[in-house]
């Protein structure tokens, strides 16, 4: 089992034939992802990866059944992509992108609010379900299936802790980069949430960072309905104040913004944090 | 990206919003000459000389005085400009004042009571949505109202499909207790400034204090607007108004190769890629005995000549004793980026302090063996515990 994400997803690529569209979704079949086809507007008709191209979402859903949408377009179009895939009945949106303008989330935000889909992003490096299927830029031969669901607003920290539950032997079941922005689709309690449901997961390593309220949400829901051990990790405990630290997302406001008061919280709720991510695996080994 | 007082008050004019006026000088001369005009546009002595620079608490720093005359102008810009600005907001150092902004002083006397309140605009992050922030005990930072009074807080939340209402501007008015005049004016003032913080897609928009002034007027006395970064493509108008003399050099020069640098205090620089495990490796740093001495983020594409930049920017700061490189090579393969390594010590000469490079994922083997056969004095690692026991080793 799994969450979100399986070998019968079908999935299309927003920004299909551009550079950044053509390398990850070359990764993503060569991982046995079934992607579908893609979308390019004005290069509707013809072939891209041996699959085929469409000017519209739409259009693309209603010829390959597709359920699952990655986005690699620029910034500047990004919102209006996920809106797109929204309306045309794309159940998960995975928008990799990084630098939309607030303004622009804040409405896909609402628009969402009322549809029958899911955002994971945006500036994420996506979700994948180890030897089923990826949608996302992560290395996939880090990954391993396995038994543990990993949430993360950080890409490469993902990774990080990825590699150590291959290393010690307890695999991934899926892991979801959620992004580093401060309005995101999918948050950390949505992703714990799918987790504590999935019986293939035993235990769940959540990553956060400074800044923002999502840690806590996710770490008091764990307290009063956790069911598996959590391993947690807290990044930025050096991060100075008022900065942002590389992530939108990433800059401590007040005191409630900074990772000793996650830790603080993550603690409380009965989540084995740890002090160092190189630590992450071991410590999720000996929960088990 | 940060805007001054006076650049935000013509954004805030241009969309209706009243403002206490004033004329932004460049030297005491101007700053004669802008207090005459001002003299003659209010028919009253007094000005206020505020300095320019982007951060708060400038009159604790002295960077804000009354002068009741042209002599007085003359004396206070020229002690202002050119200071150097220390306010709780700025570092130790404090920053230069390269402007001033000469102001109408809007507390003169007449029939009503002079009221002080708090606005801002901003996101809130649990609801996606922006909010008015409101309180009736302005003049003083936010954070310390919220610390003596978090019950004289307000908040508006904002439907981003329907915009700022009529009756939300009515509830604020109310809340703040604005009365005749001066309630007409708060709710012309309150969509003024809605309309401000959407057309410049702005992250903040803070008025403090919002003055009722003995007449009724709702003026904004001070002006704080910081924008969204991601959304400055669509507004040149705003990029233009950039002051880079009010940046870090340093951040400047690393923002232009694409890179994402914070300075900070410490003695151990760190370059990484990914924002989440450079925060993690400074606070690696941290528990192996050292303090990171900055937050640098090579992005998702480090080639060799960025990582060369990298080096540079890093080596600037003179209390860096040892650098550690992190590396999850994922779409960035480790190989080209140990290639960057020996290319940058190459081409800078001598690289003065130890470096600790820890390359994982893709390509880990390959890039540590050509570190190795580089014949550099580059400790090399694969775990990142191992590269943490090196720093603790190196500080020592």
């Amino acid at each position: 089992m799994s969450v979100l994400l399986n070998k019968d997803s079908r999935v299309l690529v927003q920004g299909f034939t551009g550079s950044e569209g053509t390398f990850h979704a070359t990764q993503m079949i060569d991982y046995g992802t079934n992607v579908v086809g893609g979308v390019t507007p004005r290069k509707g008709g013809s072939r891209h990866l041996d699959r085929p191209v469409f000017d519209m979402v739409a259009e693309a859903v209603e010829k390959t059944k597709a359920d699952t949408s990655i986005i690699f377009v620029p910034p500047a179009f990004a919102a209006d992509s996920i809106m797109e895939a929204a309306t045309a009945g794309i159940k998960l949106i995975v928008c990799i992108s990084e630098g939309i303008p607030v303004n622009d989330m804040i409405l896909v935000k609402r628009y969402l609010s009322d549809k029958d889909c899911r955002l994971i992003g945006p500036n994420c490096p996506g979700i994948i379900t180890p030897g089923e299927a990826k949608v996302g830029i992560m290395p996939a031969f880090i990954h391993q299936k396995g038994k543990i669901g990993v949430v993360s607003r950080s890409g490469t920290l993902t990774y990080e802790a990825v590699d150590q539950l291959t290393k010690t032997g307890l695999g991934q079941t899926t892991a979801i980069g959620i992004g580093g922005d401060p309005i995101i689709g999918t948050t950390m309690l949505d992703a714990i949430k799918l987790f504590m449901a999935d019986p293939a997961t035993e235990g769940i390593v959540m990553i956060g960072e400074i800044g923002g309220g999502m840690e806590a949400e996710a770490a008091y829901w764990i307290k009063e309905h956790g069911t598996k051990p959590v391993v947690g990790f807290i990044a930025g405990r050096t991060a100075p104040k008022g900065r942002t630290m590389g992530h939108a997302g990433a800059i401590i406001g007040g005191k409630a913004d900074t990772a000793d008061a996650k830790i603080e919280i993550l603690t409380h709720c009965n989540i084995a944090v740890v002090d160092s991510p190189a630590t992450i695996g071991e410590k999720m080994k000996s929960l088990l | 990206m940060n805007l001054h007082e006076y650049q935000s008050k013509e954004l805030l004019k241009k969309n209706g919003v009243d403002v206490a006026e004033g004329i932004v000088a460049n030297t005491v001369e101007e700053a004669v000459a802008a207090a005459k005009v001002m003299q003659e546009r209010t028919k009253r002595n007094e000005v206020i000389v505020k300095a320019q620079i982007h951060a708060g608490g400038r009159g604790k720093g002295g960077g804000i005085k009354l002068a009741r005359n042209l002599d007085e102008v003359k004396e206070k810009a020229g002690a202002i400009l050119g200071m150097q600005l220390i306010t709780p907001q700025t570092s130790a150092a404090g920053k230069k004042v390269h402007k001033i902004f000469i102001q109408e002083d809007a507390y003169y006397d007449g029939p009503s009571k002079i009221k002080e309140f708090y606005i801002s605009i901003l996101l809130n992050r649990n609801t996606s949505k922006n909010i008015i922030m409101y309180s009736t005990e302005g003049g003083m930072e936010i954070e310390l109202i919220a610390e003596k009074t978090p019950h004289l807080i307000f908040t508006e939340e904002v439907d981003p499909f329907l915009g700022l209402q009529d009756y939300q501007c009515r509830t604020i008015a109310f809340n703040l207790k604005v009365e005749g005049v001066a309630y007409g004016n708060m709710l012309k003032f309150l969509k003024g400034l809605y309309k401000t913080y959407n057309s410049i897609d702005a992250a903040l928009v803070e008025i403090n204090p919002v003055l009722n002034t003995t007449d009724d007027r709702i003026l904004a006395v001070d002006a704080k607007v910081r924008l969204d970064d991601n959304a400055l493509f669509r507004h040149p108008d705003l990029l233009a108004m950039r002051d880079l003399t009010e940046e870090d050099p340093t951040d400047v020069e690393a923002g232009n190769n694409k890179l994402n640098y914070v300075k900070l205090d410490g003695n151990v620089g760190c370059m990484v890629n990914g924002a989440g495990l450079a925060m993690a490796t400074m606070d690696i740093i941290q528990l192996a005995g050292g303090e990171p001495a900055n937050f640098l983020d090579v992005g998702g594409t480090a080639n060799a000549e960025r990582i060369e930049k990298a080096f540079q920017i890093i080596l600037k700061d003179p209390n860096v004793k040892a650098i550690l490189v992190n590396i999850f090579g994922g779409i960035v393969r480790c190989d080209r980026v140990a290639q960057g390594i020996v290319d940058a010590y190459k081409s800078i000469g001598n690289i003065p302090v130890p470096i600790i490079v820890r390359l994982q994922g893709t390509n880990a083997v390959e890039a540590k063996q050509l570190i190795e056969a580089s014949g550099l004095k580059v400790h090399s690692a694969i775990q990142l515990q191992e590269a943490a026991d090196l720093v603790t080793m190196l500080v020592k």
